[in-house]
């Protein structure tokens, strides 16, 4: 079966995140360094690798410079194959002109030729904003003995919750006979988690149909969803219980990193039988300091600790001089807290100095008014920045 | 640009540290909380622009074979060239009792491949040295000074107890090397020893080979480099970079130990230029939970820490339980230190289990060794 490939994944990876404002500045949001040593891609990326599947195409479009050179040839997740593996997908030129990718199913109907040369019959479509430990396989399997046509990952959401989701109205075995987006009065609390796995000739129908409709927004759950069922397609909803959360704001991103502290974490990353791949390089293992403290927190290789750190998540590289304090924060590597500042409630991105004795955050309320610091600043010595502020490099000139 | 091979030898000393060598080699000695100590050899080799690289086993090398793998860690899985490993060469009329001993014996084992070397120099290294060295000035000063070879030397202060595991290096104002004294016994004080780290003349590394093949030499430095003294060009290099050397358990665990102080870890780990690179494995981050209470300690990657550390070394996935107080300690990958233990003084090798509640301790002059996979 060396020519063909019983399911490929397809990974949407363009999106700007814009609402995590300076941590996405050069980078796209899957690219956006999470707990301690990943990046939010790893997580759909290595569920592929711990499904079985191993090939996937990557749809990148927003500055994707950083999410290029980090998958590389996928060596990391052990998806450098022969035949199949990992490959970026850019918007491309052909011979009927270039366009960027207008929505979601465009970006696939782009790129129909990357699916046919595996000749797949399922292709799971996923997105790369959301950290969660899903097995793919099972779901697959419920595909298949659902004979479906599409399936799509729900989780139960709060009523309250369901109206910012694409919510799933379902019949007692799980198909699904309505699809509403963000509806006003949900009726289900059923939220798609934008997992989808298609049954490939049909999926290709589709996305081909839509092309050719004037207007589309040319977008999964705008669109193709909504065209299946009109249609008459067997659509089933895979009910999913566990850790899912989509880190597409400051705070969620904030929360996702706490989730993993503490003996029982909400969601465990320490888990080896599910493991997280990553791309990482030899560093050498952390030290901490006679006067270090160290309560409730994941700390990384290459960080040197000499001061507090309480509720906090330490990439690789960090240093926390003597005397600094570090709290509920996300601290990204290379940043160096100087000796006596004091953070609290604040995300740092990746190799800011914080000088010596200066006050970042506000401590009210663990949470709330996240303060963000962007990456490569120098924060000068006894300065202060208060609670909610995010602050990139024109920010910071403003200020000083 | 003069074109280089390395050489590394991985089992040598082994028995220096026999109870840590029981099921590895010399090469494969977990040292650090991730490195092995073939790290440093491959490294610096790396370092200095060498991409060729083979690794000599002779026994017990299955650990190292799994450290290496396709060494692409150390970016040597390359298409020419990369990283080789040489195993025992044994041909049906030798039998197995003829492995080599000795540097010199090892080296006529892979003759065939030393040999079809065709580089200009070839650098044989050890892996008993932990040191960051930037091997790029010695092959530059080896070329300048046109020599037949050149060690690397460095200064050292020698006690009785351990004097017979070094070389002393006599040489002249010129770096001429002038004499050699090959494991001094009860030796005390000040003198230049050898590195272990040799850059050959390719040319006279083979004829040098063939020569000892032909009249039965045994011993690299008194048949070979003793026997030439004023017939070849023989240089030393002067190192005064951080040095230091596995030569017995007590070394070893003081070795680590120096590890805590931050100008051990700069000259070793933080020349910008020269990383020491290992085995990538995927651990998630450490975790600092509970009543955890770490002072002056290295920790890896994976670990779980809920009592007290002090320090101490540990290794990749160590758990220390609640309670637990682990003590001037070096702990390989996985152990547990479970609730209420209290140790001292202990090396524990790979996945040992020490129970709740248990108490140990060594000596730093005799560290408590605890075998791999042993519960206590």
């Amino acid at each position: 079966m060396y020519h063909k490939k019983e399911c490929v994944a397809m990974l949407l990876a363009g999106g700007q995140g814009s609402r995590l404002y300076t941590l996405t500045e050069k980078t796209a949001k899957p690219a956006v360094p999470f707990g301690g040593k990943y990046r939010i891609i790893d997580f759909p990326l290595s569920n592929c690798v711990n499904s079985g599947i191993d090939t996937v195409g990557v749809l990148t479009q927003y500055q994707p410079l950083e999410l290029n050179e980090y998958i590389g040839n996928g060596q990391a997740w052990d998806l450098d194959r022969t035949f199949g593996g990992v490959m970026v997908l850019p918007p491309y030129q052909g011979n009927k002109g270039a366009d960027w990718y207008k929505g979601t199913a465009n970006a696939i109907y782009q790129n129909l030729a990357f699916i046919d040369r595996y000749d797949p019959e399922y292709v799971l479509v996923l997105s790369g904003d959301h950290i969660y430990k899903m097995d793919y396989a099972a779901m697959l399997d419920f595909h298949k003995k659902k004979e479906a046509d599409c399936t799509i990952a729900v989780l139960e959401v709060s009523l309250e919750e369901a109206s910012r989701f694409g919510i799933m109205n379902t019949n007692d075995d799980n198909s699904v006979y309505e699809f509403e987006e963000k509806p006003k009065h949900p009726k289900s609390t059923k939220a798609s988690m934008g997992i989808y796995i298609f049954n490939y000739k049909k999926l290709k129908q589709y996305l081909i149909d839509d092309e050719n409709t004037e207007g589309s927004a040319n977008d999964f759950g705008k669109n193709i969803i909504p065209n299946m069922l009109a249609s008459g397609e067997k659509l089933f909803a895979y009910p999913f219980s566990g850790y899912w959360k989509d880190v597409g704001t400051i705070s969620s991103l904030w929360e996702a990193n706490m989730d993993l502290l503490g003996a029982k974490p909400v969601f465990n990353i320490h888990d080896r039988s599910w493991r997280i791949f990553s791309r990482t390089s030899a560093m050498p293992a952390q030290y901490l300091a006679p006067g270090s403290v160290t309560e409730n927190a994941i700390i990384s290789e290459g960080s040197e600790i000499a001061g507090t750190v309480r509720n906090s998540v330490l990439f690789h590289g960090v240093t926390v001089e003597s005397g600094a304090v570090v709290e509920n924060a996300v601290v990204m590597s290379g940043v160096t807290v100087k000796a006596g500042a004091r953070v609290v409630n604040t995300i740092i991105a990746e190799n800011t100095t914080v000088g010596a004795g200066a006050m970042i955050g506000d401590n009210q309320k663990p949470g709330d008014n996240i303060t963000v610091l962007g990456s490569d600043l120098a924060i000068p010595a006894g300065m202060t920045i208060g609670g909610g502020l995010l602050i990139n490099a024109d920010k910071l000139s403003e200020l000083v | 640009m003069s074109t280089t091979t390395g050489i590394i030898f991985s089992n040598l000393h082994d028995m220096s540290i026999a109870d840590l060598t029981r099921r590895r080699t010399m090469a494969s000695v977990p040292f650090g909380c991730r490195y092995r100590l073939v790290d440093f050899a491959l490294s610096n080799m790396v370092n200095a622009g060498i991409s060729d690289i083979s690794v000599i086993t002779h026994n017990n090398y299955r650990s190292l074979m799994d450290h290496l793998g396709s060494g692409k860690d150390w970016d040597l899985a390359r298409r020419s060239g990369g990283l080789k490993i040489l195993p025992p060469f044994i041909t049906t009329n030798q039998g197995e009792n003829n492995l080599y001993d000795t540097r010199l014996e090892a080296l006529k084992n892979v003759q065939g491949f030393v040999a079809d070397i065709k580089t200009d120099n070839v650098v044989l290294s050890d892996c008993d040295a932990i040191c960051n060295i930037d091997l790029r000035s010695v092959i530059e000063y080896h070329t300048a000074e046109g020599a037949d070879a050149t060690c690397v030397v460095t200064r050292k202060t020698l006690t009785p107890d351990i004097s017979e595991k070094y070389r002393l290096i006599y040489s002249n104002d010129s770096n001429d090397v002038t004499d050699v004294i090959a494991h001094p016994k009860k030796f005390s004080g000040e003198g230049d020893v050898l590195v272990n780290i040799w850059i050959f003349d390719r040319r006279y590394l083979q004829s040098a080979l063939a020569d000892a093949s032909a009249h039965g030499y045994k011993s690299f430095t008194t048949d070979v480099i003793l026997k030439n003294l004023g017939k070849h060009t023989i240089k030393v290099y002067h190192y005064d970079g951080y040095y230091a050397s596995i030569d017995s358990m007590a070394g070893y665990f003081a070795v680590n130990m120096e590890l805590l102080d931050a100008k051990t870890r700069e000259a070793l780990f933080k020349v910008k230029e020269r990383p020491i690179y290992t085995k990538v494995r995927n651990s998630a981050p450490s975790k600092y939970v509970g009543g955890a209470n770490v002072k002056n300690s290295l920790i890896a990657d994976g670990c779980l820490i809920e009592g007290t550390v002090e320090n101490s070394i540990l290794f990749r996935g160590v758990h220390v339980g609640k309670g637990a107080i682990v003590k001037n300690s070096i702990l390989f990958q996985d152990t547990q230190v479970l609730a209420g233990a209290s140790i001292n003084c202990v090396i524990a090798d790979k996945n040992v289990v020490i129970r709740d509640g248990v108490i140990l301790s060594g000596h730093p002059t005799m560290p408590f060794y605890i075998e791999k996979y042993k519960m206590i």
